[in-house]
């Protein structure tokens, strides 16, 4: 490890951990906020959930690098844009949390759903105020998986030269020098285990209700 | 009151679940309907508040049909209660009860309030209220459950086999409660259970149901036990009928009560064995509060807890002829251990003075 070059870059490497940063939770959040209208459905209808949870499926099975290059295609972006990469991970994100939010509010248990039915909550009232908070904790699985998932990804963007911590591994490869690698590895872990952790903090606080000997 | 008219139910499968039906449900009276599984009684319950739309047919309540309201605002005006409570799991105990409340437009802090009362009412301690429904028992849920549903002083109740989930002696208990409460608040209820043990025991009238979702009978419970309709139904109410008819016939002043020798714990050998009748000698406590029974010969020295026997029942002297019968078949002497009201202890009756009460009675008069 050469620590003085540590120092010297530190601004530089700052700078690509702030893209990271806002390249992985972007997605993130752009991904829950599709995911949940079509988890609902795909929960509501059961033709639709082998239809919607198979496609998403096969969308996450497009290799990253091809996403990166089709999307401008599709987007009419540039190939450098770093909207292509905020498009294939919120892809990406859907795809896992289709699935997800839709088993979270299967989740929820039947009596909980027919009382709030019976005490008259309308559709809406009953899936905002009881079945979405009870699937809170399936839902936060779900993101941990996806938040871990993007970090790594946009990793990839580096050899499209959108900066990012990646761009610290494409240039100790160029320059056959293993300092910049791994600072790249130390902060992508650092920075999926913050991400992680907070969404831990955050279902503790959204679910007090939970037993306390399940651990989350 | 709510009232069925030719209320039918059929799937497009060809399934018909309620046919015809016709019922009324009196104001400020407790209808069970009873029936063995596949009688259509829960989809009948369900078709009141509209979780289920009826093929056929209208239902009123207080005389407005129910197809015409908004569903939701129907249904909050009905309290609900159904077998594994359904509790909101992410909601405190107090958040749960309050909920129709909340919902109906009253504040948070108005609402918390009125939950409170109804927390004690149904007997959960107020120390309850920010707990969270997974740390109760499922006897302490279904009353979170019943307080939830009187929230907003709902006219009507409907309650979807209440107390089945829980064990016997749990249920027992809810069940005596649930009645004191509903003598308090006269609600117009409509309860769906498969026990006609339970029908019989906390129905002002009970509507049995037979496959097919017909009625088959609609009567008082007395009247269920002696005069069934039809063979189903006196199949349904059970071999032991005339037995259990008993727990509707009031058994005060007519039965010959007798006097009975008693002893206390301490009391000697030779003490006991002068107050026995036959083997078997009767101990009270010092407020004559009936403890059990000893027999005198097996006594050495002086009388000791470990010497009673606990089988025996004891009836209220103002208790139905099923108490005072069982209290006397029960009782290792065979007499029947008789008290008033505070438990203090009147004296003993044979299994032969009641069945001579029994017999002298015309027909069998019913206690309600």
């Amino acid at each position: 490890m050469n620590f003085e070059w540590l120092g010297r870059q530190s601004d530089n490497i700052v700078f690509l951990l702030g893209w990271h940063v806002l390249l992985a939770v972007t997605p993130l959040i752009l991904g829950l906020l599709i995911a949940l209208p079509l988890g609902w459905w795909a929960h509501r209808s059961r033709r639709i959930y082998p239809l919607l949870v198979g496609v998403a499926g096969l969308l996450y099975t497009v290799p990253s690098l091809a996403l990166f290059v089709l999307l401008p295609l599709v987007l009419g972006t540039k190939i450098l844009d770093p909207l292509n990469i905020v498009a294939a991970l919120t892809i990406y994100t859907v795809a896992l949390l289709v699935r997800v939010v839709a088993d979270a509010l299967d989740s929820v248990p039947e009596d909980t759903v027919q009382a709030a039915k019976a005490m008259g909550y309308r559709g809406y009232q009953s899936l905002v105020k009881v079945e979405l908070p009870v699937g809170v904790p399936v839902i936060s699985a779900g993101l941990r998986v996806a938040a871990v998932s993007n970090v790594s990804l946009v990793s990839v963007a580096a050899l499209l030269g959108i900066p990012q911590l990646g761009s610290l591994f494409t240039q100790g490869f160029q320059l056959r020098f293993f300092t910049p690698i791994i600072a790249g590895i130390i902060l992508c872990v650092v920075l999926a285990m913050i991400l992680d952790g907070l969404i831990i903090l955050l279902n503790r606080w959204l679910t007090p209700w939970t037993p306390k000997v399940v651990a989350s | 009151m709510i009232k069925f008219e030719n209320v039918t139910k059929a799937y497009p499968d060809g399934t018909v679940a309620v046919d015809g039906l016709n019922l009324e449900a009196p104001t400020g009276k407790l209808t069970i309907l009873v029936g063995p599984s596949g009688c259509g009684k829960t989809t009948s319950l369900r078709m009141i508040n509209r979780l289920i739309e009826p093929t056929s047919g209208t239902i009123y309540l207080d005389d407005q049909p129910t197809s015409g309201m908004d569903a939701a605002l129907l249904r909050r005006r009905i309290g609900y209660v159904i077998q594994h409570a359904g509790l909101f799991p992410h909601r405190t105990i107090i958040d749960n009860v309050a909920t129709m409340p909340v919902l109906l437009g009253e504040s948070r802090q108005k609402a918390r309030m009125k939950a409170l009362e109804l927390m004690e009412r149904v007997g959960l301690p107020a120390s309850f209220a920010k707990r969270y429904p997974w740390q109760l028992s499922g006897g302490q849920q279904q009353r979170v459950g019943v307080a939830r549903a009187l929230a907003s002083d709902p006219a009507f109740m409907l309650m979807d086999e209440p107390f089945s989930a829980v064990d016997p002696v749990v249920r027992a208990q809810l069940q005596e409660e649930f009645l004191r409460l509903q003598r308090e608040i006269g609600k117009t209820i409509i309860m769906v259970t498969h026990d006609i043990d339970e029908a019989l025991k906390l129905g002002d009238q009970v509507a049995v149901m037979r496959v097919g979702g017909k009625l088959a009978q609609m009567a008082t419970p007395s009247e269920l036990l002696t005069s069934p309709a039809d063979e189903f139904v006196a199949d349904f109410v059970g071999r032991d009928r005339g037995y259990r008819s008993l727990g509707f016939t009031n058994s005060a002043g007519t039965v010959t009560v007798s006097e009975e020798a008693v002893v206390t714990i301490g009391a000697s050998a030779a003490e006991a064995q002068s107050k026995a009748t036959g083997a078997w000698v009767l101990v009270v406590d010092g407020g004559r509060k009936p403890l059990g029974w000893a027999q005198a010969d097996l006594i050495k020295g002086e009388l000791k807890r470990e010497h009673l026997n606990l089988s025996g029942t004891s009836a209220s002297s103002s208790g139905t002829m099923r108490q005072l019968l069982d209290a006397a078949l029960s009782s290792p002497s065979r007499r029947g251990v008789v008290v008033n009201e505070h438990g203090e202890l009147i004296g003993t009756v044979t299994a032969t003075d009641v069945v001579k009460a029994i017999e002298a009675e015309p027909h069998l008069e019913t206690a309600r």
